[in-house]
């Protein structure tokens, strides 16, 4: 995912005292500065952001005398970790076997359709964002749509849209 | 924490219990939790609390009781009565009739269809639970995932105690051997000997790895035991750190199983506070204690030294072994690492003894399996079967069959890295050996079923996109080789193959099998190949007729047929 480093803008973006900054200062110390604790205190970081800003990667880096290459590399490997803002409202499609079987493709296609927006973008107004999971281990289900952290079962390709019209309105 | 304490614990809870009237188990897993299950026991407890019933009546929640599809399920005992599909607003009748009256609710038991009685009043006398044996899965759907004193009352850390008082290192790691018991996460390699080799490397710290990564799509085995019975895991981690000789372990979770890693940290904290973990447990010399490490989303973390990179917070890339964990792993000391479901067996184990374990199954692959079915099938959820059970047994007497009066045309096993099974395969017996002589393999357990309308060309895509993604980029067989696959795949399904890109493909997939570095490159090419070998008419139909056979893919009719002169 290519990012622009504008550090100066990003830094602005994220004042030192932020108090979400001091959440993260006290994971950091629970970890003990421990360089192996790196994902941990990421995680900790995009609980808190949504998504990892990079100056709070460069002060991860900084805190745990990693270099933030090394940071930024760990951050890009894994598919959890996000250098953009999410949606207001996230909609995960799972994607694992079971899900495709029986249609996520098509409730991928219909949310496209119904929103304009494809994987991985948000709704020019941010409101909702669109993402695929590998499988959310919860076959027993399918084909299963995850809305703000709440699992939609059995989900109908033709009323997906109409769906997260009613969440994202309700919420 | 002693052996009196234990007895004391599992003396109370079992006096507290067999003086209920009724004990309601309310599935708690994540498949019913999606359904609505916590309202529906919020809404039972403050029903029977209301009408002054709550010391003769308890509620809890469980963790998975398989019938996934079917949730919210109910479970009220003494009656071994199951309950599907019930909804906070269903809650009232079944109080007021089944707690109160005491009769059943014939239309809502567990398979009873509208209109029609349930197949059997017992939930054991189910087609779905007959052949199942449940010894992983036994907790699983009968204690609080969240009270250790419930686990302790189902002779949990028991084993734990005889270990370490009863029992050397060697004879622990022996009694493993005895039990034949091979690696539950897929590959199947014997796990007593993968103990002994970590035992008899010298090192002042070694480590204890339960590799929670399940990342094959369509699995949720390990979710399941996590979220359903964690202490029966830290139980045999800490049993494994005696046999070994360390003295830390860590859990790895994927971050997609908030539920999983919620319930291991409460077990922790309460298997702490009680000096079952940490320092001199039981009173002895040993000292164990384990730390929750969640994952971030790479299916490569599932390879053993892909999750080591991963516990010390780096990229999670594979390297070339040897060495091998057991010599150098977490922090280049030696490290034992085993699958959740192979920890959930330890403490049986112990126990009951190898012997015991070792009459289940057959010869080369003994105990039991738990299963993951998924798909176009009757019953999906979780089963849990003694291995040597054939595949035809677990998709129609367990499964249910094929719903819509849909023929069976596949069977998918061990995800990305497994094979598609046909039809004409369906008496193959499930053990490691027979699985692989198909061209597939046992895999964690993930059982995904397809019926006519599913196309074996896009389902080879669809893992081989999987495998693309997925693929972390250090080794070029993989990198490059899954990539081309892929290409010539999209190709076909797109109806744009030609019979010499299904040339080329054969060249290329034993290529990437034998030369990636790992085996997420080295099992790549399975999917593809075991589709090749049993359905190649649907490629060829692909290709030379232009057409998807399941009518699945999308392919444009070539403009020549138009008749557009």
């Amino acid at each position: 995912m290519p990012v622009t480093l504008n550090r100066a803008s990003q830094i602005k973006e994220i004042p030192a005292t932020d108090p979400r900054l001091a959440k993260v200062n006290l994971a950091i110390k629970q970890y003990q500065r421990r360089q192996d604790a790196l994902i941990q205190i990421l995680h900790t970081a995009q609980d808190l952001y949504g998504y990892l800003p990079l100056n709070i990667i460069q002060h991860v880096a900084r805190e745990l005398k990693i270099p933030p290459s090394r940071v930024y590399g760990v951050v890009t490997f894994y598919h959890f970790f996000s250098l953009k803002p999410k949606g207001e409202h996230m909609v995960v499609v799972c994607t694992g076997t079971a899900c495709h079987v029986k249609g996520a493709g098509k409730l991928l296609d219909e949310i496209a359709k119904g929103f304009n927006i494809k994987v991985g973008q948000t709704t020019p107004d941010g409101k909702i964002g669109l993402e695929q999971a590998r499988c959310i281990g919860a076959c027993g289900l399918a084909p299963a749509v995850i809305i703000d952290n709440e699992v939609l079962a059995k989900v109908d390709s033709a009323k997906i849209v109409d769906m997260i019209k009613t969440k994202v309105g309700a919420a | 924490m002693n052996i009196q304490t234990l007895n004391e614990i599992k003396a109370r809870v079992q006096a507290r219990k067999s003086g209920l009237k009724h004990q309601v188990c309310v599935c708690a897993g994540a498949g019913c939790i999606s359904s609505g299950a916590l309202s529906v026991l919020e809404a039972a407890k403050k029903q029977v609390k209301d009408l002054g019933m709550d010391k003769e009546i308890e509620i809890i929640p469980v963790g998975c009781m398989g019938a996934c599809n079917q949730g919210p399920l109910v479970k009220v005992d003494p009656t071994d009565t199951v309950y599907q599909k019930v909804g906070p607003e269903r809650v009232p009748m079944l109080v007021e009739r089944h707690l109160q009256n005491g009769s059943l609710v014939d239309d809502m038991l567990l398979f009873s269809e509208p209109g029609k009685p349930a197949p059997s009043k017992k939930a054991g006398e189910l087609a779905f639970n007959a052949k199942q044996q449940k010894s992983v899965l036994s907790g699983c759907g009968t204690i609080n995932p969240e009270d250790i004193e419930e686990y302790i009352a189902a002779e949990g850390y028991f084993a734990l105690h005889k270990c370490l008082t009863q029992m050397s290192p060697e004879e622990v790691i022996g009694e493993v051997k005895h039990s034949n018991i091979r690696g539950r996460g897929g590959a199947g390699f014997p796990t007593g000997i993968k103990w002994e080799m970590v035992y008899k490397y010298v090192s002042n710290e070694k480590y204890v790895i339960c590799n929670g990564d399940e990342g094959d799509p369509g699995a949720f085995m390990d979710r399941s035991v996590l979220e359903g019975d964690p202490h029966r895991i830290l139980e045999g981690m800490a049993i494994a750190g005696y046999a070994v000789g360390a003295s830390r372990g860590f859990i790895y979770v994927r971050a997609e199983y908030p539920l999983a890693i919620k319930r291991l940290e409460i077990a922790i904290k309460q298997a702490r506070k009680a000096g079952l973990l940490g320092a001199k447990i039981f009173d002895t010399e040993f000292s164990f204690d384990i730390e929750i490490r969640i994952g971030a989303g790479a299916f490569v973390c599932g390879e053993e030294t892909a999750l080591i990179a991963s516990v010390e917070g780096k990229r999670g890339t594979p390297r070339p072994r040897p060495p091998y964990p057991a010599q150098s792993g977490v922090y280049g000391k030696p490290t034992l690492l085993n699958n959740v479901e192979t920890f959930a067996n330890v403490p049986l184990i112990l126990l009951k003894g190898g012997e015991w374990f070792s009459s289940i199954g057959t010869p080369k692959s003994t105990g039991t399996k738990v299963f993951a079915l998924a798909g176009k099938i009757a019953n999906t959820g979780l089963i849990e079967v003694p291995l040597g059970i054939t595949l035809r047994e677990i998709i129609f007497e367990i499964g249910g069959g094929i719903p819509g009066g849909k023929a069976f045309k596949a069977v998918q096993t061990g995800g990305p890295s497994g094979g598609c099974i046909p039809a004409q395969c369906l008496d193959t017996k499930v053990d490691y050996e027979s699985l692989a002589a198909v061209g597939s393999i046992m895999g964690s357990g993930g059982m995904i079923v397809m019926d006519e309308t599913s196309c074996m060309v896009s389902i080879a895509r669809y893992f081989m996109e999987f495998c693309v993604d997925e693929s972390c980029g250090k080794c070029i067989p993989c990198r490059v080789g899954t990539k081309q696959m892929h290409n010539l795949l999209s190709k076909i399904c797109e109806g744009k193959g030609t019979l010499q890109d299904l040339a080329l493909l054969e060249e290329l997939a034993p290529y990437v099998k034998e030369n990636s570095l790992c085996a997420l490159g080295g099992s790549a090419p399975n999917p593809l190949l075991t589709t090749l070998r049993y359905f190649r008419d649907e490629y060829i139909a692909h290709i030379v007729e232009k057409r998807c056979p399941a009518g699945e893919c999308k392919i444009a009719k070539p403009a020549a047929s138009l008749g557009a002169h």
